[in-house]
């Protein structure tokens, strides 16, 4: 079974390397941009068939290592 | 006393403060991560480095390794511990401290001489500073910049858990001399206990007057009064 996760910075975290991405495509001339978070992307496969099971082992993996619970939150996507 | 250094891939502080303990009289030896066993130990020390090349988050790997499950049961039961740079990153990833470090404010690694005032002198690691204390000591890294939530926050100033904060030359504590963004200018805390401290400069560097300073010296005396 497949899933996705994303990590990102929970919204009052300052996120400089988003910033400075957004700076540099407002100066590419991308003028209607708004706002720009940097993130992680991770692609999980686990060996289970039951749906629950896998997700709720995911969650694990995210809260054991994957995400810093202080500053990030995170979103699975089962693929 | 006896100290242990936990010793990691990618650990390269590792030396210099085994260095800096012996040269303190410390009965030192060093533990590769994969041991499931610590030496008896008075104080451990996770030293600075780039553990696991800071692969997911600066200390993340490290903080789930063999030897840390030991590190936190000598932890609780009473040992003293000291995180310095990259070992205060893995102490934030186990959870021995609260909080975390984030990416220098301005994004750039940052290798230079700051002063940093002693904030609580009351402490197993601080006893021989003076209390307001500055001192110029060498920092080098790239997420150093410390945040914690507003009521974690509150309880570490009313319970003096701030150890050191970044000052000026004076020991005004500005904000042009917090180098990396840390909230309240933070450079350094301590657990509830006080018997863990967890600090972004390295003293380890500032024990000898040919190399740069010694006002590191009295970190490794407090240990041993």
């Amino acid at each position: 079974m497949k899933f996705s996760v994303t990590v990102t910075l929970k919204k009052d975290v300052l996120d400089p390397q988003g910033k400075v991405v957004q700076n540099t495509l407002v100066n590419m001339g991308m003028n209607n941009l708004k706002s720009i978070r940097q993130g992680k992307y991770f692609e999980i496969e686990v060996n289970e068939s039951d749906n629950e099971i896998a997700e709720k082992k995911v969650d694990e993996m995210c809260k054991k290592l994957l995400v810093n619970l202080i500053i990030e939150d995170y979103k699975i996507f089962k693929n | 006393m006896r100290s242990s250094v936990i010793v990691f891939p990618g650990s390269n502080c590792d030396r210099d403060i085994a260095v800096a303990l012996e040269k303190m009289q410390f009965k030192n030896q060093m533990v590769w991560h994969k041991e499931t066993r610590l030496p008896k130990s008075d104080l451990i020390v996770v030293p600075g480095g780039f553990s696991y090349g800071d692969y997911l988050r600066s200390g993340a790997i490290a903080g789930k390794s063999l030897i840390i499950d030991e590190v936190i049961k000598a932890a609780s039961s009473g040992c003293l511990i000291l995180g310095i740079c990259n070992g205060f990153q893995i102490l934030t990833e186990t959870g021995l401290l609260k909080g975390t470090l984030l990416r220098n404010k301005n994004l750039k690694f940052i290798n230079k001489d700051v002063h940093i005032k002693v904030i609580n002198n009351n402490t197993k690691f601080s006893n021989k500073y003076k209390k307001n204390q500055t001192l110029k000591i060498n920092i080098a890294h790239n997420e150093g910049n410390y945040f914690t939530d507003p009521k974690h926050l509150e309880k570490i100033i009313k319970e003096d858990q701030i150890a050191f904060k970044y000052c000026d030359e004076k020991g005004n504590i500005t904000k042009d001399s917090n180098p990396n963004g840390s909230i309240e200018n933070i450079a350094g805390i301590f657990n509830d206990k006080k018997n863990i401290l967890g600090m972004m400069p390295h003293p380890e560097r500032m024990v000898d007057k040919i190399i740069s300073n010694e006002d590191g010296v009295n970190l490794f005396s407090s240990l041993l009064n």
